[in-house]
């Protein structure tokens, strides 16, 4: 089998393996689709509501991805100040695992009380709060770690701290980097679907998730769940892409 | 404490170091000396943690001395130097480019005369040279170990520095390869001079490639021992078993001993198949 075939078809395979599974399970031991939606349940929910889970999706994508690149900016920048500097690492370090260490979902209210209405705005926050801690240690991790010789070679010729940045630090952590940013692609999406149900406010497929709720539509909510799925799938593919392209050389060909 | 230029290449005048720790100062060097005239190749040699390191980040300027001077190309060293290139154990190649811009890479930092064209044209030369032909478009992973730090001796000279400061660049190689660069490095010098000083902790290794090998004492270190190493140019490995370099081998390897403490001075080295002694001459600054 060639590469491309495997990378499709393997997939593939799994993915109908599941759900072939699933279907079989709810008809096998008869649950009621309140207690347990088969896949078949959730394509006429598809088809009925397509132009719904078409704006709700952009929606969640959207704010997810600005979310997320406010995340790579400060994040980066947080990780460069304590990658740098010792007594900012050290200084720092404990504020952002506290920061980190507070659920999301109890900063959710006092965001939306905050900012009062800024919805897109609250959204995108979150999922930056969420999201930036993995970039910003990952990043400082990176700095931080450089052996000194790389820094010598470039130093004994006289080259500038900036030089020596732009030239080894930052491609020499682009690794680290993207590492974190598979993580924080998922991380990003949870903060700006907690903000959708959380704090309801008519947008998003959280809000499709949540109108699923009230009107006891369970197989509506379990083809949002599948929405959510597709979309983690793409952005994260989407930074694999990237990886690929910027950080390409730190992977070794198999064998 | 003389201030008048050094006419040497590679000058240390009395260079007295320490480093700050918790138990306080620590002290590495201890009046140093050291006089490397110009296209002549210097090794450096003493027991592990002897500050043979720090002598080459002395000397590159990228640290200054507690005390004394350090003299590069007739001026005194402050800061790092563009004239300087250096190699070290780990080859440090930058993954994410090919050889050939990895070996261009200080051509980024410093001015250099060259054009684009020369510089690419020279890196090809380079590469020749060390036997490397064909792979200037590899990515450092697909070079074996001897193959980086080859490739790592073409970028440290491609800026035609005058003074080339290795420290220990063979030391982490099988013996094989570390024969074969050493031929490469006898090779190098042929085609272009340059001023050398090998931080090394392999006597036959600083007996073959250098013209005077410098034993350092135990820390904080002072230059304990100069030996000149009269082989002619054109050293073939074979040298390196002819009783003249086998009596070196034995007088530096005595040096060794006593810089750790395990033999006195005057005690004889160990037996050498030749009676007559390897002529050495006095560490510099203990002339005046």
């Amino acid at each position: 089998m060639n590469d491309t075939a495997r990378k499709i078809l393997a997939p593939t395979l799994f993915i109908v393996a599941i759900l072939a599974f699933w279907e079989w399970a709810v008809w096998y031991n008869d649950l009621p689709d309140f207690r347990m939606a088969s896949p078949s349940d959730l394509i006429p929910r598809y088809v009925q509501f397509w132009d719904l889970f078409l704006i709700k999706s952009w929606e969640t994508l959207w704010r997810t991805v600005v979310g997320l690149a406010l995340a790579v900016v400060v994040g980066t920048l947080f990780g460069m100040i304590m990658g740098f500097s010792r007594f900012a690492r050290e200084g720092l370090y404990p504020i952002l695992v506290g920061f980190n260490a507070i659920p999301k979902a109890t900063v959710v209210p006092i965001v939306a009380l905050m900012f009062v209405g800024q919805h897109d705005f609250n959204t995108v926050l979150i999922a930056f709060m969420i999201s930036f801690f993995p970039i910003a240690v990952s990043v400082s991790i990176g700095l931080s770690t450089l052996e000194p010789e790389y820094r010598d070679i470039l130093r004994s010729l006289g080259a500038s701290q900036a030089t020596i940045f732009w030239k080894i630090a930052l491609p020499k952590t682009l690794p680290e980097f993207f590492g974190a940013m598979k993580v924080a692609v998922t991380l990003a999406f949870i903060g700006t679907n907690l903000m959708e149900i959380v704090s309801p406010h008519g947008r998003g497929l959280g809000d499709l998730f949540d109108s699923g709720r009230i009107s006891a539509d369970y197989p509506l909510m379990f083809a949002v769940l599948f929405a959510l799925a597709a979309l983690g799938i793409l952005l994260f593919y989407v930074v694999v892409f990237l990886e690929r392209i910027f950080a390409g050389w730190a992977e070794r060909s198999p064998g | 404490m003389q201030t008048d230029p050094s006419h040497y290449m590679i000058e240390l005048r009395e260079v007295t170091h320490a480093y700050k720790t918790k138990a306080g100062p620590l002290p590495v060097l201890d009046n140093f000396s050291l006089r490397v005239p110009e296209n002549s190749f210097c090794a450096v040699v003493g027991p592990s943690g002897c500050g043979k390191s720090t002598l080459t980040r002395l000397v590159s300027g990228l640290m200054k001395p507690n005390e004394g001077q350090v003299w590069l190309h007739n001026k005194l060293v402050t800061s790092p130097r563009p004239t300087v290139g250096m190699a070290f154990q780990n080859p440090v190649l930058l993954e994410w480019r090919t050889i050939l811009q990895n070996i261009l890479l200080p051509l980024e930092i410093v001015k250099s005369p060259m054009s684009k064209a020369q510089a690419t044209e020279r890196a090809h030369h380079l590469l020749d040279l060390v036997g490397l032909t064909g792979f200037a478009e590899k990515r450092p992973s697909e070079l074996s170990g001897g193959m980086r730090q080859r490739a790592s001796l073409c970028r440290s000279i491609i800026h035609k520095p005058d003074v080339l400061i290795l420290d220990e660049p063979f030391g982490a190689l099988d013996a094989f390869t570390r024969e074969d660069l050493w031929c490469t490095m006898h090779d190098l010098r042929a085609q272009e001079p340059f001023t050398c000083l090998l931080i090394t902790h392999d006597l036959r290794e600083s007996v073959f490639l250098a013209d005077q090998v410098v034993v350092m004492s135990g820390r904080p270190a002072h230059a304990q021992h100069v030996l000149e190493v009269d082989i002619p140019p054109k050293r073939t490995l074979e040298d390196l078993y002819a009783p003249k370099a086998v009596e070196m081998l034995a007088t530096l390897r005595h040096q060794i001993q006593v810089a750790q403490g395990r033999a006195a001075e005057d005690d004889a080295p160990a037996p050498a198949p030749s009676p007559k002694p390897a002529r050495s001459r006095p560490i510099p600054g203990a002339m005046q």
